[in-house]
């Protein structure tokens, strides 16, 4: 068991009165497994990623993550176990502008203090295929170049698990195929456990599980046969 | 709905979202600045000239060979002047069998108009102010005239047919510095006994003077009036024609908070330009969906020049407010430190400052905003859609003739602006090029250092045009103030330096040939003083190359004076220190047997005297003529004896010459005065003290000033700061955000954020340094015409406490990109 979410709830201010996007979400998840969080727009499941991997605090219940009470720490204590054991995968990317490619994925190996940031960074770059594109900027690369860097540095520090908020979601059917791929082949290469946000149900097919996220409610699960 | 209400309740809505904060913020501290320095300059400009009032003793002198007319009196009356007349003339004072030529004023009540009277009822004793004039019967005079009669106060006197009571000693006559080296001792009566004294009858030589004051307005459209009307023969004396070191005093103190509001106004320009362009931004979405609701562009530009216009008026009368407060403390503070009391402010700055923000905030703006008419509809399908920036070039012109409209309202002085302006460009330039040199130096460093200072100086130079931003508007703040501080401690000092020590408080005139080696003597041997004795002859100069030389060939007040009066020549065999020869060449001791003369420029350049022009002057009945051989430039600063004339040594031989020269005297040995009179009785003491303490006040207040008015441009730069952190503050918070998903920290991000404003702040301080060098040098160059120093302590600290400025308004402008979950801003992108 790498998270365990108990009752957790999100509730947030609103101009009509209090508007409740999470309740009473109870779920588990093993070391080694991906599992997809399906749902319309609205359902809260992007919510429910930023709750388990720590980058929000619930309204109600608790989160705990690779082994920390996530509800019993302050900010700086829940960067510090992203640091070493979380990994992430946004929709639009989230690169430093400013930085080039290996600076952007030496990043998480920095504030990890790992040693030989910038050759790790380099070989993770390889992995995905950017060995010739290390010194370029982000506006210097394709979206699905971005997407790669963005998969090398949330895999920069062989993290324990990884976070995807739809990583093809801004990319075209066809480059979104190859991230996919590529996010997935990675994943079993450095067996992480996966859980992906996405409301396309041919990409959460890939994963070993697949729960339904009805109007911030747990409507449903589903596993994959593993023939 | 009309357009004005719908920009009415556009500025309401952006105004409840904040979006409007910033450009508000800009306003108001623009126009405080303005106004606070509008006003308060305007009333340090006006009491500087008030000062400068004090030596001609009103605003306006007519002087006249004649009588004032009672027609001239009634047109003063009827423009609202105060008007009061005085009679100067020489002639002998007798006591007993003693006479002694003296120079005689006949004072009407109300005189001084301007400056105070001070006496004395001892020799050298106390000094009182005098609130009136000399009642009828009696004479206040110099103390040299009761040595050289020896009487004292109390003792009769007799001028003319009229006999009168010595009641008080002069010890400070606001008017008398104009004519230091011609008067003899001053003799003071009532106008109601002139008649008495028989001395003024048709055709006896003597000077009638009307002195006029009153407001600015009126005295400049009394004097227009007086000076067309050429038939009157009238001399008109003006504040500005008054000494010319006070003259250049005025100027510089213009020029300097001239320049001081300028700077702060460019730096405002900038905030609002900034924070408009991130009002822009954010306002696409608005427009695109106003355009698909079917606005065109014309009404989106009314829309968005009226919400601007009406958040300038409402913002420029609040600053206008808040710096009629900040004037008003400051003038109280700056009455602290004179005596004098300024004049009220007036309502005019006012009104200007309110104005200048409207169009400061219109002329920044627009050029920002015009770019939302160009936003496509089909924005709201597609958000990558934004429309075309507004070119660099526009902004810049814009900017360009924003200011440009501006600078002269705000100095009132053309040639000066366009001095100024291209200055401030040349400076702006230097530190742009400046600023990316160093931010490219930023990308080459951050390799090989550890991830705050990597990711610091990486957002220095990704985001190069707002850094180039903040280096400048930053560095141009802390130039302005380092460059203030340079003049203040360096320039002024050394000018008062030179005044300081050496600078002759006393002037002995009226020596004889044969009283020069037992002076030079006595002033070496007793008062410890080593100075030259100087030859002067009185002369009138009559001809000009062979043609007779008349006043009224001149269209110059001054040079008509020069052409009309006898005045000083001397002779010397070597040029004097504080001199230099600007064209031709000194003489060499042998030739005497021609006559040459050495011409100041100033006179040279009133009077039209060239090169090889043929002179002659007349000097009691004998003319003599020579040819100019040179033209000097003269330091009058120094109050050295000097001469617009000197003569080769032979030349002026055989003529009737009295010796002049100057020297300091400490205050513990002013009794050594007293011998002077009586060892050397001929010899003639004039007091220069109190004269050069009013140029020194003057000094001190401008500079005073000037600091004062300097502070609003670091403030502006602040403001800079500010606006650009505000226009990043989305970048950083997504990054920060970022960031923390990836593991940092709080102590990491601030890491960074320091590590960037550490690098924005040492460019901007090194690059004012450099500034601050090459201004002062330029200004000690050309305007103050000092030697110039390297101050290098300036390079350590100036960029200190730059950097210091920046990193902690720096690092408390984005501090709070901390506060907010990093998934709400992750989300949000």
């Amino acid at each position: 068991m790498i998270v365990q979410a108990r009752q957790l709830g999100k509730q947030v201010a609103s101009p009509t009165g209090t508007l409740t996007i999470l309740a009473d979400i109870d779920l588990i998840i093993t070391a080694g497994e991906s599992v997809a969080i399906i749902g319309v727009s609205g359902s809260g499941k992007s919510t429910l990623l930023g709750l388990l991997a720590g980058l929000d605090l619930p309204s109600a219940g608790e989160v705990h993550l690779a082994g920390a009470a996530l509800n019993a720490l302050d900010e700086d204590g829940r960067a510090a176990v992203r640091a070493r054991r979380v990994g992430f995968v946004f929709q639009s990317f989230q690169l430093l502008p400013g930085l080039t490619a290996l600076e952007n994925v030496m990043l998480p190996l920095e504030l990890a203090r790992i040693d030989q940031a910038a050759e790790q960074a380099g070989a993770r770059l390889a992995e995905v295929g950017l060995a010739e594109r290390l010194h370029h900027y982000p506006r210097q690369l394709s979206g699905g170049e971005q997407q790669r860097v963005a998969i090398a540095r949330a895999f920069a520090c062989r993290p324990q698990i990884l976070f995807a908020d739809e990583p093809t979601g801004n990319l075209d059917q066809q480059t979104g195929a190859q991230i996919i791929e590529l996010l997935f082949r990675l994943n079993r290469e450095h067996a992480t456990t996966l859980v992906l946000v996405t409301h396309d149900p041919a990409i959460a097919s890939h994963c070993d599980r697949c729960l339904t996220l009805t109007a911030g409610h747990i409507t449903g699960e589903k596993r994959r046969d593993i023939g | 709905m009309t357009l004005v209400n719908a920009a009415f309740t556009a500025l309401r809505r952006d105004w409840r979202a904040g979006e409007l904060r910033l450009i508000a913020l800009a306003t108001v501290l623009a126009v405080a600045a303005l106004a606070s320095v509008g006003l308060f300059t305007d009333r340090v400009r006006r009491a500087i000239e008030v000062q400068a009032t004090e030596l001609l003793a009103a605003d306006l002198v007519l002087e006249s060979t004649n009588p004032i007319t009672e027609e001239l009196l009634q047109r003063a009356r009827k423009s609202g002047l105060d008007h009061t007349r005085n009679v100067n003339f020489r002639s002998m004072a007798l006591s007993g069998e003693r006479l002694e030529l003296s120079e005689v004023k006949a004072v009407e009540m109300g005189y001084p108009l301007r400056g105070q009277m001070r006496t004395s009822i001892e020799l050298f004793g106390a000094e009182q102010v005098a609130t009136t004039i000399p009642e009828r019967g009696t004479a206040w005079v110099d103390s040299r005239l009761l040595q050289a009669l020896g009487i004292s106060v109390g003792a009769m006197l007799k001028l003319g047919d009229f006999e009168l009571r010595v009641d008080r000693i002069i010890t400070y006559e606001p008017d008398r510095g104009g004519e230091l080296f011609n008067i003899a001792p001053r003799l003071l009566i009532n106008l109601g006994d002139l008649d008495a004294t028989g001395l003024i009858a048709p055709g006896s030589r003597a000077d009638f003077r009307l002195l006029l004051g009153g407001n600015p307005e009126a005295i400049a459209a009394f004097r227009k009036k007086v000076e067309a009307n050429k038939n009157e023969r009238l001399k008109v004396q003006g504040i500005r024609d008054a000494r010319p070191e006070l003259r250049r005093a005025l100027e510089r103190a213009e020029q300097f908070l001239g320049l001081a509001v300028i700077v702060a106004i460019a730096l405002c320009g900038l905030a609002i330009a900034m924070a408009s362009r991130r009002f822009a931004l954010r306002h696409y979405d608005t427009c695109a969906v106003l355009r698909c609701l079917g606005a065109n562009q014309q009404y989106l530009t009314g829309l968005f020049t009226l919400q601007m216009l009406m958040l300038a008026l409402l913002f420029s009368a609040v600053g206008a407010a808040l710096g009629f407060a900040g004037q008003t403390g400051l003038a109280s503070l700056l009455q602290g430190m004179t005596s004098r009391v300024l004049p009220a402010p007036t309502f005019w700055p006012l009104l200007s400052a309110v104005l200048a923000g409207v169009v400061a905030v219109m002329g920044f703006s627009l050029p920002q905003l015009w770019r939302l008419r160009a936003v496509s509809p089909l924005r709201v399908l597609r958000r990558d859609l934004e429309p075309a920036p507004v070119g660099s070039h526009i902004v810049f012109v814009a900017a360009v003739i924003t200011l440009a409209l501006l600078t002269p309202w705000q100095s009132g002085n053309l040639k000066m602006t366009l001095n100024v302006f291209m200055g401030m460009l040349g400076t702006a330039a230097v530190l742009a090029a400046g600023a990316l040199v160093g931010i490219r130096l930023c990308t080459r460093l951050r390799r090989g250092t550890g991830i705050a200072w990597r990711h610091g100086l990486a957002n220095v130079a990704r985001r190069a045009d707002g850094s180039v931003a903040q280096i400048l508007a930053i560095g141009l703040g802390v130039t302005a103030l380092l460059l203030l501080t340079l003049v203040r401690s360096d320039l002024l000092e050394s000018w008062q330096d030179r005044l300081a020590p050496g600078t002759p408080n006393y002037f002995l005139i009226n020596i004889q040939s044969d009283e020069v080696a037992g002076l030079e003597k006595f002033l070496n041997e007793r008062a410890a003083v080593t100075t030259e004795l100087y030859p002067m002859v009185r002369a009138r100069l009559t001809q000009l190359n062979g043609k007779a030389v008349n006043p009224d060939d001149y269209q110059d007040a001054r040079a008509q004076r020069l052409a009309a009066r006898e005045f000083n020549l001397s002779w010397s065999s070597k040029i004097q220190d504080d001199n230099e020869i600007i064209q031709g060449d000194w003489w060499d001791e042998q030739a005497t047997d021609k006559v040459f003369f050495s011409v100041e420029e100033g006179i040279g350049d009133s009077l039209g005297l060239n090169m090889n022009d043929a002179l002659t002057y007349s000097v009691a009945g004998r003319e003599f003529t020579g040819t100019v051989r040179s033209i000097r430039s003269v330091d009058w600063d120094t109050f050295n004896v000097n001469f617009f004339v000197i003569a080769n040594p032979g030349a002026l031989e055989g003529l009737p010459a009295t010796w002049i020269t100057s020297f300091y005297l400490p205050k513990e040995r002013r009794h050594l005065l007293v011998e002077i009179v009586r060892g050397f009785p001929s010899a003639t003491i004039i007091d220069v003290a109190a004269l050069i303490e009013q140029v020194r006040a003057i000094m001190e207040q401008v500079s005073r000033t000037v600091e004062f008015v300097f502070g609003f441009t670091l403030l502006a730069g602040v403001l800079v700061l500010f606006a650009t952190l505000q226009n990043t503050h989305d970048e950083r918070r997504l990054e920060a955000a970022v960031m923390r998903s990836l593991g940092a920290d709080r102590g990491a991000i601030l890491k960074s954020l320091a590590a960037e404003f550490l690098a924005l702040g040492l460019i901007a301080g090194l690059l004012a340094a450099l500034g601050a060098t090459a201004i002062s040098w330029l200004l000690a160059r050309f305007v103050f015409e000092l030697p110039f120093t390297l101050n290098l302590l300036l390079w350590l600290w100036g960029p200190l406490s730059c950097t210091l400025v920046v990193v902690v308004t720096g690092i408390a402008g984005t501090r709070h990109v901390l506060d907010v979950p990093p998934m709400v801003v992750l989300r949000s992108a």
